[in-house]
């Protein structure tokens, strides 16, 4: 139990890896990045993990509880808003590159226009 | 490359971080024996020290707020740079001839979706708000009420019709939010600088009841909370004029 966060996140990484190398498509590119992305919230919630600790958040709860840590969550949620914008911006630039090399297949792109 | 080549290199390169990745994790403490004192010192101090209850949220804005100031930055660069990259080859004229053969050929949004969305817009509206003023007390916090509230205002456009949208000129008003939002957070900086003479520490009184605690961290989730909605609509409206901007065939 105690390596299975940590086996997911590698999962995800190298599932997104292999998707991002063999894409045949710039927004399917950009989803898998964003796979990629979503294994390090895996391993950084992981690695904060407190058995049995409660969310830190102590407006119900007794400033004395056992939390997990709140600065890896704080880390994540950098993460969360990092990814939407860098996505945001990738998307744009796939727009762009739509219009000038008149396809998505990173593959085109090159070979077209070099 | 041929496809072959360059499944063969990825091969290559993931065996040697598989290896890194394996080396990293061993040493890593075991899932539900986090160690770290720094998360549980800020976990102990937030209530007695901030007079806030979300651990999480005053940790962003407070102890670590320079961190979320340049995340937030980061934000409103790349947000700068799609509004860029999308308006390079604006032509008005064109525009508009596109538009008005998209609004001819749009399907027609259904009514039962109009009204489900014009229904929702309120509720979703008000969610937001509580979302952003309740951050520093209950899950939540500006970027998270950011991202309902402009749901909400994307709600709108669902309801109504995106191509009487204004074209082809930008949109001055989300701007305006998206900087002000950005600009807000940093001037909040600056009045720790010169309250307490320490960029971004707390200068207003922690005291105080209900939503009024927490010092400066309700107007931090306020500015963040307009500068995400400004940026998700920017990118949203810049998305759609560049699907109303493309020339059918």
């Amino acid at each position: 139990m105690s390596v299975y966060p940590y086996l997911v996140a590698a999962w995800l990484f190298g599932v997104g890896t292999y998707g991002i190398v063999t894409s045949r498509d710039c927004v399917h590119l950009i989803v898998c990045l964003t796979v990629v992305q979503s294994s390090t919230y895996v391993v950084l919630l992981g690695v904060g993990y407190v058995t049995g600790g409660k969310a830190p958040i102590f407006a119900d709860i007794p400033t004395t509880s056992v939390t997990v840590d709140p600065v890896v969550q704080a880390l994540t949620l950098t993460d969360v808003v990092v990814e939407a914008t860098v996505t945001a911006l990738l998307l744009a630039l796939a727009v762009q590159a739509h219009k000038r090399f008149r396809s998505v297949d990173p593959d085109q792109m090159g070979l077209m226009h070099g | 490359m041929s496809r072959r080549a360059r499944l063969v290199v990825l091969a290559v390169g993931l065996a040697l971080s598989a290896g890194v990745l394996v080396w990293g994790l061993v040493s890593v403490p075991g899932f539900g024996h986090y160690s770290g004192r720094y998360g549980r010192i800020l976990a102990r101090d937030t209530v007695p020290d901030r007079h806030a209850t979300n651990a999480v949220v005053v940790t962003t804005f407070d102890y670590r707020g320079v961190d979320t100031l340049i995340e937030e930055f980061i934000l409103f660069v790349s947000v700068v740079g799609v509004t860029l990259l999308l308006r390079t080859q604006r032509d008005e004229e064109r525009a508009r001839r596109a538009a008005r053969a998209a609004e001819r050929e749009d399907p027609e949004t259904s009514d039962a979706l109009r009204w489900v969305a014009l229904g929702l817009v309120g509720p979703v509206a008000l969610l937001a708000m509580y979302i952003v003023t309740h951050g520093h007390l209950t899950p939540g916090g500006g970027f998270q009420g950011g991202i309902v509230l402009a749901t909400s205002l994307v709600l709108v456009f669902v309801a109504g019709r995106f191509a009487i949208a204004r074209r082809g000129r930008g949109h001055p008003l989300l701007e305006a939010v998206h900087g002000t939002g950005a600009a807000a957070f940093a001037m909040i900086g600056f009045g720790g600088l010169i309250g307490t003479g320490v960029f971004l520490r707390n200068f207003i009184s922690s005291g105080g009841t209900g939503l009024l605690t927490g010092g400066m961290i309700p107007l931090a989730n306020l500015s963040v909370g307009l500068e995400v909605t400004g940026a998700l609509l920017l990118v949203v409206t810049e998305l759609l004029d560049q699907r109303l901007l493309r020339p059918r065939r």
